[in-house]
């Protein structure tokens, strides 16, 4: 797989339009037939700092970011810091070429702006180049830009000199460019994207350059879209139209996204004070009848705790998202890390009573959105989908078709007026919305101001009215019908495989995985196969409930497994070890948490690791071997 | 038609209605003020034509919680300082309900202060009664954010330190658009301050003084009163948002001097409710949102045909 691709990395500077240029280069390479993958890396600061975006294109199906990569546009940064001295934070109008030099392969390409960076000051860049037989391209891509139109056309030049270099038809950015950008600034971007790409042709010997963006073919088409579009569209298709938030990164862009489409179709977005008020008018909007989403990330979903137990006890049906970053408190705002799983699982006093979903790709973050709706309004419970910065932000191409579905409103077992006519009240006149009896522990609810459903909603402890109750046959009652619904949803999730087996059925090695890592794994799992190794993956969807039996069964038909997670305690394996303790000794763990995701490479790296034993830790990576050896 | 037949049901109310088929039997004290807000508040709905159907309670906890344990009407009774965050969604999710926010002053001007200054913002239209008693009863008498300077308890045994919050000038300053004291010992002015409340569009705020009878001795019985609309000593227009401020700061200090000043301190009747600045910029449907899941007719929206061609 690493042959016949592209791996193309623009870094410079927030705010420099990174982010745009890197999504439009990658929807080319999408329509021109390739398979796509991005991989940001950006800082907590609204200008400048050292910011980059990796497209990796095949004509293969692309689940990761690769290891390394083999193109640099390093574009300079416009708002570096303390240009002329020496600082804390280092020389960062350097930082778009010097600090991504580690990365780069052998034999790759870099070209850099040099009206912008001196790479003179980039320590031992020429001895580094030779030693590496990097090929260079310094181009003055502010000076045209600027002779041409303005100056933050740079981006532009870039990508026109990227083309020439890499063999990609100026065309299809053409085109694309023409489909996104207003008439006024598109006459000056096209004329420098062909002028920058004819002046590489002109000016460079391009032979002997290895670097080269290979063809490909879709049989459908297909669309660019990241983890928090697949959330927000498969909530919307499930008919929220009522979300509350309070702005935190990375849950702000799902947040983004529906306050922009809700009130276009009557819907409603609210950005309130707090997380605290955020969740409880997703259950102030629910108890009225109504589909609602709220979420946060780490920090401010700990402010939703005490709303989500509301949400549990009084069985309202809200969706909650938490995108993960890096911890504890703060942390590192912009980076990935998957150590929030206890926190989403346990949070919030009492026993937890919630379904939590994580899922892998952006196309299977528009199922389990869908499928957190459906669980929620059909049990009346909390879902929770667990997700983090990296799959937030990563476009993948899905095909169109998948999000070409009907939509479902349905709110769950509700009554109707008339329903509620022949429903059982209690003495005093209220609706019993709490009935004992439920064998799947649903019991209908009525909505305000439907006539003759009253009833009390509580977090307290309830009768089936809804009234105070300490009465101990009544608390079990109560207790032991809302925990059926968690076996009802069990059996109901068992059915739909929300966890996914990769690689030969056979293999004697297992490797475990949930959340965004999925990705990375499976090409693991690839890479591992082709080596003569015999390995396969469980990517598990739903940590809560539990999915025990296919843990079970993956774990029993291998000598050994692996679990993969972004954490450095391990939270994952201990939840696999909580449900499935006779397991532990078959247990390794490959954990990191320096703020990037793994590498393909890592994950195998940690597998020969699981068959040697070998305990390393490389700084970057923590190898833990299983208690058993 | 409406799945809620119980909204803008214009038939006869009875008194009675609000009143349990089965008369619960309140855990508050003897003599407690919270009895003079059930009471009032079951006097003025059906006067505001309102029935129990179409009326949602949401309270907070602490003895005021139970408000809604003791009223028919549909209740939720959330958490501690909540009540708020939920009615708003609530009435922004079925504008028709009417909505009756209620909370001790623990539950609304202490853990709760931060919703409790953004609702007043926002001009939600609802009414918000915080049962206001100078301490916190159900956790059996510590010192409240309205307990006065030096008020002594198990948990400030030297007295408190800290000056109290002043609820109305607070509500003026956040953006209230109604703002009433009352108390329990005069049934008939809370009753008539609540009803106007009701019918008030905007967020109406009622400070409503309930003695505590067991923890808070030492607190007059908030006698005797002085209903500052009515009496001549007092001359200001509630509809003047500097007079109603100087009445506030005035009536805030008495109370702390053993004056128990009451009445409507505030009221703005051209401040549009939050809903209607809402629907105003296209943020709000007009038709109920809570009704088009009722509506088989509704042809619901997909992803597909909005938003997949940003992403081609």
């Amino acid at each position: 797989m690493t042959d016949d691709e592209l791996i193309w990395r623009i870094a410079g500077g927030s705010g420099d339009g990174i982010a745009s240029t890197s999504q439009n280069f990658a929807k080319a390479l999408m329509r021109s037939g390739l398979d796509v993958f991005t991989h940001r890396h950006y800082p907590s600061r609204i200008r400048g700092g050292h910011t980059y975006t990796e497209v990796r294109a095949a004509p293969e199906d692309v689940t990761s970011r690769g290891d390394g990569y083999d193109f640099l546009l390093a574009l300079g940064d416009s708002f570096a810091r303390n240009p002329q001295e020496e600082a804390y934070y280092g020389k960062e109008e350097i930082k778009p070429l010097s600090e991504n030099l580690d990365d780069l392969r052998e034999g790759g390409v870099i070209v850099y702006d040099s009206g912008l960076i001196d790479a003179d000051e980039v320590p031992k860049f020429d001895q580094r180049v030779e030693e590496n037989n990097w090929h260079v391209f310094p181009l003055d891509l502010r000076g045209l830009a600027r002779e041409k139109g303005r100056e933050v056309m740079r981006n532009t030049a870039g990508v026109g000199a990227t083309c020439a270099i890499a063999d990609i038809p100026v065309e299809a950015i053409e085109e694309l460019m023409t489909d996104a950008m207003p008439e006024k600034i598109l006459d000056p971007n096209l004329e420098i994207l062909n002028e920058a790409y004819e002046a590489v042709l002109d000016d460079y010997d391009l032979s002997g350059i290895e670097v080269s963006c290979p063809e490909g073919e879709h049989e459908e088409e297909q669309v660019l879209v990241n983890g928090s579009d697949g959330i927000a569209y498969g909530a919307f298709d499930e008919g929220c139209r009522f979300i509350s938030g309070y702005p935190m990164t990375p849950w702000t862009e799902v947040f983004t996204i529906l306050s922009k489409n809700l009130p276009e179709v009557g819907g409603i977005s609210e950005q309130v004070e707090d997380e605290i008020a955020a969740a409880s008018l997703a259950i102030g909007a629910a108890h009225t009848g109504v589909k609602a989403m709220s979420g946060s990330s780490g920090g401010g979903f700990a402010l939703m705790s005490e709303p989500l137990g509301l949400a549990e006890i009084s069985e309202t049906p809200i969706v909650l998202l938490e995108a993960a970053r890096a911890g504890p408190s703060t942390g590192m705002p912009t980076k990935p890390e998957q150590a929030d799983l206890e926190h989403v699982l346990y949070t919030s006093q009492g026993d937890s009573n919630r379904v939590v979903f994580a899922p892998a790709d952006p196309a299977e973050a528009y199922d389990h959105a869908r499928k957190a709706f459906q669980i929620a309004y059909q049990y009346q419970i909390p879902s929770i989908i667990l997700y983090d910065q990296k799959l937030s932000g990563e476009y993948r191409n899905v095909p169109a078709s998948h999000f070409d579905r009907d939509p479902n409103p349905d709110i769950g077992k509700t009554l109707t007026e008339d329903q509620i006519a022949e429903a059982p009240h209690e003495p005093g006149g209220k609706l019993k919305r709490f009935r004992h009896d439920p064998e799947d522990g649903v019991s209908p609810r009525s909505v305000p101001g439907q006539k003759g459903g009253r009833f009390l909603a509580s977090g307290n402890e309830h009768n089936e009215a809804g009234h105070i109750s300490e009465d101990p046959d009544n608390r079990v009652a109560q207790v032991n019908r809302r925990t059926r619904k968690l076996e009802s949803i069990r059996e109901e999730l068992n059915e739909d495989g929300l966890n996914e087996t990769y690689g030969p059925e056979d293999a004697d090695y297992g490797i475990l995985a949930f959340g965004s890592m999925v990705g990375t794994v499976e090409e693991a799992v690839d890479r591992l196969n082709a080596d003569g190794e015999s390995v396969k993956a469980l990517a598990v969807g739903e940590l809560a409930p539990y999915p025990e039996t296919e843990v079970r069964e993956f774990i029993e038909s291998v000598d050994q497994a692996m679990v993969v997670e972004m954490n450095s305690s391990a939270q994952f394996r201990g939840l696999t070890q909580k449900h499935l303790g006779e397991y532990g000794p078959k247990l390794s763990s490959l954990l990191k948490y320096n703020g990037n995701p793994f590498e393909p490479a890592e994950v195998v790296e940690g597998f020969h690791n699981t068959v040697s034993g070998e305990e390393t830790t490389d700084h970057q990576t923590t190898f833990v071997p299983a208690a058993g050896d | 038609m409406s799945a809620f037949s119980a909204i803008g049901d214009e038939r006869e109310i009875e008194q009675d209605e609000y009143t349990p088929g089965i008369e619960p039997q309140p855990t508050w004290c003897p003599g407690c003020g919270d009895f003079g807000v059930l009471k009032a508040l079951k006097g003025a709905l059906p006067e505001a034509g309102r029935t129990p159907d179409e009326t949602l309670t949401v309270t907070g906890i602490g003895c005021s919680g139970k408000l809604n344990s003791y009223f028919n009407s549909y209740g939720f009774h959330t958490i501690h300082g909540r009540a708020l965050p939920v009615a708003r969604a609530a009435k922004l999710a079925n504008p028709g309900l009417e909505v009756i926010a209620a909370g001790g002053d623990g539950d609304g001007y202490g853990i709760g202060g931060n919703h409790f200054m953004h609702t007043a913002r926002e001009n939600h239209d609802f009414t918000y009664i915080v049962f206001n008693n100078e301490i916190f009863g159900l956790t059996k008498g510590q010192t409240s954010p309205t307990s006065p300077k030096g008020h002594k308890s198990k948990t400030q045994p030297h007295g408190s330190a800290k000056e109290p919050v002043r609820p109305l000038s607070l509500s003026l300053t956040s953006g209230a658009s109604f703002v009433a004291r009352t108390a329990a010992v005069n049934p008939n002015q809370a009753k008539e301050l609540i009803k106007e409340a009701i019918e008030h569009d905007g967020f109406a705020h009622i400070d409503f003084l309930t003695q505590c009878p067991t923890w808070n001795k030492d607190a007059k019985q908030y006698v005797p009163y002085i209903d500052v609309n009515e009496n001549d000593d007092y001359e200001f227009d509630p509809t003047n948002r500097e007079e109603a401020a100087e009445m506030m700061r005035e009536t805030e200090e008495a109370l702390y001097e053993g004056e128990v000043l009451t009445g409507k301190f505030y009221v703005d009747e051209d401040r549009p409710s939050y809903q209607q600045e809402k629907r105003q910029i296209g943020e709000m449907p007009e038709e109920p949102l809570a009704e088009r899941y009722f509506d088989d007719d509704y042809e619901w929206e997909r992803s597909a045909d909005m938003f997949l061609d940003d992403h081609k």
